[in-house]
Formats: structure tokens, C-alpha cells, sequence
């Protein structure tokens, strides 16, 4: 008798998340489609395209972005931005390098500690914008600034080396897919990026975190007032985020062997830009994690596409800017469509 | 009378919709011709053609019998049509004369704005109508029915033959209703046809003088609104007629109490009001706009903040300071603006359903168990009748009524056993209305404590098993429920202004 009822309520919960899925692919379906449509175009203009060494760089190429942008998705989602991330994800990078090459800890304790930071700037951030109700926009900005000069004033602006750190690199550039099948060198940033996305995408379907996240961006005054504490959901999206941007950071200290001080600015709207070609709504509410990583992808594709048709990389940026106008533009068109 | 507009077999289809099957429709010169439907049936899609908004698919529209094809609401307003929006779409920042010369402004050389003749000629046209409103002043800060008359300015100042209202009294005062009236008399009386759409009675009948009925995108008929009794229109809209039961109010004297309210205040809105509500019974809560009904609502329910004042449930006292802590006592809050404050409009039925009771369908690590979230919603589709395919749909696509009833859903799956509705009814077909109002009595029945808040005398004295009456922030009065209780006694309690004067004689000798 239990275990019928077990069943009967697995099944549903299948169904319901395969009409969730079936929802959001038709919304994906044209990111989808144009992300094949440059795939086959650039391999069919230069045979140096599609090979495996060429495929693996680009996947490399758009895990940290993909990091960023799947951090940046849920904050979006809630209705909010964060302008901090390209940042936070540096400043993240320089605790990483303060706590292993300055303190010369244990390389587990550093990536905790950049993750911890982010999660903390995240919380900080999520303060500002739930409880002093410091709109988000001008709250991250502001935040993005303190970060910027933070880093640089703990580094002295000078870069940090993680040369004392013994595999610090191979975090990003190692390949433990690669050990099991050599055919497959698939880098483990892209490995990262994987999983932090797939865990990202149980949390926003599965959890009452994802839920309360689009419920937030949907009308969160409906939310308040059925007595949800609104504001520490949306602090936890917020540190959520922050601690996503961490892993970001030490996946691209990894990737340069250092944690950079001056980088980080305009990484943030590369990300929000992924999320938006992904078909996520600025205004909250609606968009998967899926899409941002097809938007990711849409980005890299195209940068390593028109680089290897030796087009300039001042032309490649204007080409990004268009896709961005037009692909929220062709989502408008089927919205007013539906 | 001549006719200023026809409109002939008018087709429109949406994507799923039949939304105008061959309706017809004429406007004469100087008079008021109310389109009445339940929602849905077409009365706004009609009007924005007839503004320009939509085109029709196919059909004919006659101005002053010439044939005409409006493009866009510009060409409509080129034409004499004018309209104003149910919801008022004024810049606030702006000034008055900025606002009704939007887009037409008198231009001096070099692209400069004549704000002096803008000015003149907005005081002209508040001269003519005779309200005195300053042109120079920003529209924000302005009462509803002061931007009501602002809209209106604006759509004559347009040189507009045809007007058209929709609910043009929906968040207006008895005054500013008489203040209205006034100005479509004199409207009436300078020859512009007015088209009112309205689902209040009363005002039909003062106003009008033929009503047209609308039922499900097609034309039921025009009657001369004074020889029409309203149960005949009624009938028209629901397209049967409407039995009216009366409230039976059970005996409560030895229910226990359930929520106790003593000496709540917060500033002018909320003036030391106590009552007690028992368990089973509905009271209803009476009086004008602006008397702080929802204001003692909002503030037992810890939405906004109050002064000073308990709040009792079950006999213990709750410390309640935001919408978590009262949901956390049992008191579930219903408001009267769904939309905004009730629902996530763009998630589906379950969800909604589930929104206030999210923690109970996770496990220990925050794992949403969807399969039992669905189950439970699927229960109380089928308990509440919620019209709806499955509880996939998203919210936004049901009507009014089913809206209502996932809103109630929500409530009752988190076991709240205290329930304040504010205008439950709003927005909703009268023929769903007759539901929401059993399903009150059953809830009741069930034992919960129930609040009514509503502007309908009618539905007040149509639900009530008691009745409290306030009027500018202080509680005038109770009345019981039943057939003995007339509106006149509610409407004395409302306008009850002594206990204030006392009051405020209080204040100042003290």
C-alpha cells in the first residue's frame, strides 16, 4: 500500500518536472537553435573549427563565464542584479592567494576560504538590497567599486603566485575525465562548471530556495504577504551567488596561476549578458539555468569562431553587442506572439 | 438624437479567443450608454477598438456616418474618440497642463514648448468644467478622482465627441461620484456621447440612458436603462436568473473567542479600535473608502506597522510584527488587490497553493516534494471547485473567481484558522460571486473566524453574521447580521462623525 502511494508520487513529481523542462525548452529552443546554427557555420567556414582541441578550448574558455553567469541567473531571477560579480569572483581569487602563497596553508583551507569570502560579500550585498532596501542595482554597484579596491589595496596591486601551491593550476587546467578516457580531455573548469551548474539547476527546481527565487520575481509582495520572511530568502540568494563567484575565482586564479588585482571589471556583464541571450527575464521570474549556460556557450562560440576566421577582436565585441540586442529582441517577439 | 458612432458585426479573434462574435454598437449625441458585462464578455475589447487600441478582424465602424479605420489610438483620437483608462495613466511628475497637452504641445520656433499658452488653455478648459485645478501643479499628489478629472480634461481637450469610461468610479468617494456625475450631466448637455462601462447598478441606473449587454464576446441586447428593472439586466448578463439567499446566522454565543483586538491605533487611519471575533462567525466590516478598513486589516496582519495595541488569538497574546508572525498564529490575510498582493501571477496553480506552506513539502536539506505539492493541489481544485485544466496553469490565465479561490486555497492549506478577506468579490463575475459567498458560510461552518471587509452594502449585509461599521479610522458602531439590518443603518454608522469630534475635543483638552 506504501509503496503504491511511493510510486504513484514519484511519477507525479516526473511529470511535473518534465512539464516544467517541456515549459522552459520551447523559451530555450531559439538559443538553442542559433547556438548549432554558429557551431555548423563557423565549421563549415574553417576546418580548424571543429576539432576536439579547438572544441576543448572553447568549453575552457567559457567556464569561468559560465560560472559567473549561472551566479549571476539567480540573482536575476529574484528580480535583482548583482554588478559585483567580476569583482567579487577577483577579490575572491586574492583571499585564495593571501590565505595559501601569504599564509602557506593547506591548499582545502584556501578555496574554502574564497568560497567563504564570496558567499560573506554576497550576504553583505543581500543586506543592503533586502534589508536597507538599497535598490540592487546601485547596492552592487557600489559593491563592485569597494571590491576593486579592496584587491588591490591588499595586493599592493601586484599580482599574487600560486607557485608554492603544488596542483593549484590543475584545477582548472587538469583533466581528471582525461585520466579515466583519454579520448575526452575535458578540462576540469569545464568539469566545474558542470556541476556547479547542475547543482545550481536542483536547487532552483527542486528547493524551496528555487521556488521562493522565482516566487520573489514573480511579485514579492504576494510572497511577503503570505508570510514568507522575504528578506532572508533573498539575502541567501544573494550569498548563494557571492559563494558561486568564489569558485569562479579560483578557477581563474587557477587558469593564470595568479590572482590578478586589477582584472575582474566587465566580467560581470559578460555574465549578465549570457544569462539574458539565455533567455532569462531582467524582470525576475522566469528562466532556467540551462539557458544561461546555451547563452555562455553562444558567447564563447562566437568569439572563438570569428577569431579563427582571423576576424578583429574590436569587431568580434560588436558582434557580441548585436546578438545580445537581438536575441531579446526575438524574445520579445514571441512573447507578444504567445 | 443623431448618431455619433456605429459599429457593425465587429469580428476579433486572439490566439484561443473568439473575443467579438458580430458585435453591434451605436453612440448617440448627449447621452450616456452603459456597456454592461460580466468580465470577459468583450466590453473592454470592444471599446479599444473602437479607441484604436485593436483592430478588428472584420466589421464596420461609422463616425457620424462616414466609415472610418482606425490605425491607432492617435487616428481614434483625430477622429473625436477619446478614453479613459480604468487604470489612470498620468506622469506624476509632470504638471497638469504637461499632462493634458502630452504629445500635442503649442510649439514656439526652435522646437520650444508654449508653456504659457498651455497653461492658459488648461485653466480654460477646468474653467468649462468647473473644477478648479491648477494647471502649474504637479500631477502627483493629486487624489485619484482629481487625476480622473485631469484624464478627462485631456481627452476633451482633444476636442472629443465620444468619451469613453471605464469604472471611471471604482476608487472614488460618494462625493467625487456626485462631483462626477455632475461634469457628464454637463457633458451630456454640450452634445459628447459617453460610453460608461460599469458593473455597479445603481450608478447605471442614475446615469444611463440605455444600457447594452454583452455575454461571452457576443451582443445580448439594448434596453432603455429607466424602464429596465436591474434584475432583468442581471439576468441579460448571467443569462439566468440569480436566486438571492439570504445569510443565516447561527448561534455563537457559546463559540470561543478567536482573535480579540483591543485599542489598536496608528496615527489618523486607525483611531483605538477593539473588537472580537468568534470562531464560525463572519463579521463584516462596513464604511466609505478611506474609513481604514483595510488600514486595521493590514496592521492586525503585521503588513504595515501599528502604534499601539494587542492582539489576541485564542486568549494568548501574538506578538505580531510582520506577515511571518501573524501567518505563524493562524491569521491568513486576503487582499483585495489579488494581482499585486495575493499572487505569483506568472507560476502555476500549485505553487500558488503552496507559496505560504513551502517548508512543509521539503525534507530536512530543502528538497521540494513536487508529487505530494500536486497531489494536495489537485484535492483542493476538486474541493473548491477551482475552474482550471490542471494545476499546471499558471495563475495569470484564470479568471477572477478561480483567482480568488487559489488565494483561499493558500490559506487553508496553512491550516490559518483566522481569515480576513478584503473585498472578496472584487473584480468578480457576479454569477462567481454567489460561490465565493457559500463558500464563506461553509468556512465558517468548518469553524473559522472570519473577517469581511467590503464596499458592497449589499454583499456586507449578504455574508455578515455581524456587522462593524467604521468611519475615519474609528469604529462606529456594530449592527447584527440578518434580514432586519437596512443599509440606512449601515450608512449612518458610516458617516458617523461625532465619536471624532469627541475625540478630537478629547485630544485637544488634554
Amino acid at each position: 500500500m506504501n509503496a503504491t502511494t511511493d510510486k504513484t508520487a514519484s511519477t507525479a513529481s516526473q511529470l511535473s518536472s518534465g512539464a516544467r523542462l517541456a515549459g522552459g525548452a520551447q523559451q530555450k529552443l531559439l538559443a538553442f537553435a542559433s547556438l548549432i546554427a554558429l557551431v555548423i557555420g563557423f565549421s563549415l567556414a574553417s576546418p580548424n573549427f571543429f576539432q576536439v582541441s579547438n572544441i576543448m578550448a572553447i568549453l575552457q574558455a567559457t567556464s569561468v563565464n559560465g560560472v559567473l553567469a549561472v551566479a549571476a541567473t539567480a540573482v536575476i531571477l529574484t528580480g535583482g542584479i548583482d554588478l559585483s560579480i567580476g569583482t567579487l569572483m577577483t577579490f575572491c581569487a586574492v583571499v585564495a592567494g593571501v590565505v595559501l602563497t601569504w599564509g602557506g596553508l593547506p591548499l582545502p583551507l584556501g578555496l574554502l576560504a574564497a568560497i567563504g569570502a564570496g558567499a560573506l560579500v554576497g550576504l553583505a550585498s543581500g543586506t543592503f538590497v533586502a534589508r536597507m532596501k538599497i535598490p540592487p542595482f546601485i547596492a552592487t554597484l557600489g559593491m563592485m567599486l569597494v571590491l576593486k579596491g579592496l584587491s588591490l589595496i591588499i595586493t599592493g596591486a601586484k599580482p599574487i603566485y600560486f607557485n608554492d601551491t603544488p596542483g593549484y593550476t590543475e584545477i582548472s587546467q587538469g583533466s581528471l575525465i582525461g585520466l579515466v578516457i583519454p579520448a575526452l580531455p575535458v578540462p576540469n573548469g569545464v568539469l566545474v562548471l558542470f556541476l556547479v551548474a547542475l547543482a545550481m539547476a536542483f536547487v532552483l527546481s527542486r528547493t524551496v530556495l528555487g521556488r521562493y527565487t522565482y516566487a520573489l520575481g514573480s511579485n514579492e509582495e504576494a510572497v511577503r504577504l503570505s508570510g514568507v520572511n522575504t528578506n532572508a530568502w533573498k539575502m541567501a540568494v544573494y550569498a548563494l551567488a557571492g559563494g558561486i563567484c568564489g569558485i569562479a575565482g579560483i578557477l581563474i586564479s587557477s587558469r593564470l596561476n595568479s590572482a590578478q588585482p586589477a582584472l575582474g571589471l566587465g566580467y560581470e556583464l559578460d555574465a549578465i549578458a549570457a544569462v539574458v541571450i539565455g533567455g532569462t527575464s531582467l524582470a525576475g521570474g522566469r528562466g532556467t539555468v540551462l539557458g544561461t549556460l546555451i547563452g555562455a556557450l553562444i558567447m564563447s562560440v562566437l568569439t572563438n569562431g570569428l577569431r579563427i576566421l582571423s576576424v578583429a577582436p574590436e569587431w568580434q565585441t560588436v558582434v557580441t553587442g548585436a546578438i545580445i540586442i537581438l536575441a531579446v529582441y526575438a524574445d520579445q517577439l514571441r512573447r507578444q506572439r504567445g | 438624437m443623431r448618431d455619433l458612432v456605429n459599429m457593425e458585426r465587429i469580428e476579433k479573434r486572439f490566439p484561443g479567443v473568439h473575443a467579438l462574435k458580430g458585435v453591434g454598437f451605436d453612440l448617440r449625441a448627449g447621452e450616456v450608454h452603459a456597456l454592461m458585462g460580466e468580465n470577459g464578455a468583450g466590453k473592454s475589447t470592444l471599446m479599444k477598438i473602437l479607441s484604436g487600441v485593436y483592430q478588428p478582424d472584420s466589421g464596420r465602424i461609422l463616425v457620424e456616418g462616414r466609415e472610418v479605420m482606425f490605425g491607432s489610438p492617435r487616428a481614434a483620437q483625430d477622429h473625436g474618440i477619446g478614453i479613459i483608462h480604468q487604470e489612470l495613466a498620468l506622469m506624476k511628475d509632470l504638471t497638469v497642463a504637461q499632462n493634458i497637452f502630452i504629445g500635442r504641445e503649442p510649439r514656439l520656433s526652435f522646437g520650444r514648448i508654449d508653456e504659457a499658452r498651455q497653461n492658459r488653455e488648461a485653466r480654460e478648459l477646468f474653467a468649462a468644467l468647473n473644477i478648479d485645478i491648477d494647471p502649474r501643479r504637479p500631477v502627483d499628489g493629486l487624489s485619484i478622482a482629481r487625476q480622473q478629472m485631469v484624464e478627462i480634461a485631456k481627452a476633451l481637450s482633444a476636442r472629443s465627441k465620444v468619451l469613453i469610461m471605464d469604472e471611471p468610479t471604482a476608487a472614488l468617494t460618494d462625493g467625487e461620484i456626485g462631483e462626477l456625475f455632475a461634469m457628464i450631466e454637463k457633458l451630456k448637455s454640450e452634445g459628447v456621447g459617453i460610453v460608461y462601462i460599469s458593473h455597479k447598478m445603481d450608478e447605471i441606473k442614475r446615469i444611463s440612458d440605455r444600457v447594452t449587454v454583452m455575454r461571452d464576446g457576443e451582443y445580448v441586447g439594448t434596453v432603455e436603462a429607466q424602464d429596465t428593472p436591474i434584475s432583468r439586466i442581471i439576468e441579460m448578463m448571467v443569462g439566468r436568473a440569480l436566486s438571492d439567499e439570504a445569510v443565516v446566522v447561527p448561534d455563537l454565543t457559546r463559540a470561543e473567542t478567536a482573535l480579540e483586538v483591543i485599542d489598536l491605533n496608528r496615527g489618523r487611519e486607525i483611531r483605538t479600535v477593539s473588537f472580537s471575533l468568534r470562531k464560525g462567525e463572519i463579521l463584516g466590516f462596513a464604511g466609505l473608502m478611506g474609513a481604514g478598513r483595510t488600514e486595521v486589516a493590514r496592521a492586525i496582519f503585521g503588513a504595515d506597522p501599528r502604534e499601539s495595541g494587542d492582539i489576541l488569538v485564542r486568549g494568548h497574546k501574538a506578538d505580531i510584527r510582520s506577515p511571518a508572525d501573524a501567518v505563524k498564529a493562524g491569521i491568513g490575510y486576503l487582499s483585495e488587490d489579488r494581482k499585486h498582493f495575493g499572487l505569483a501571477l506568472g507560476m502555476n496553480v500549485a505553487d500558488n497553493i503552496a507559496l505560504a506552506s513551502l517548508p512543509a513539502f521539503a525534507n530536512g536539506v530543502g528538497r521540494l516534494d513536487d508529487g505530494r505539492m500536486h497531489r494536495v493541489a489537485r484535492d483542493f481544485i476538486a474541493r473548491l471547485g477551482i475552474r482550471t485544466p490542471s494545476e499546471h496553469q499558471e495563475v495569470r490565465l484564470l479568471s477572477g473567481g478561480n483567482q480568488q479561490k487559489v488565494v483561499i486555497a493558500k490559506w487553508l492549506l496553512r491550516d490559518c484558522d483566522i481569515l480576513i478577506f478584503d473585498e472578496p468579490t472584487r473584480g468578480i463575475d457576479i454569477g462567481a460571486k454567489s460561490e465565493i459567498y457559500r463558500l464563506l458560510a461553509d468556512l465558517a461552518a468548518d469553524g473559522k473566524a472570519i473577517i469581511v471587509i467590503s464596499s458592497e452594502l449589499p454583499e456586507v449585509l449578504r455574508v455578515s453574521h455581524r456587522i462593524a461599521v467604521m468611519c475615519e479610522g474609528q469604529l462606529t458602531g456594530f449592527l447584527p447580521g440578518g434580514a432586519d439590518t437596512t443599509q440606512e443603518q449601515i450608512m449612518q454608522l458610516a458617516t458617523d462623525r461625532s465619536g471624532l469630534r469627541q475625540a478630537t475635543r478629547q485630544e485637544e483638552t488634554a
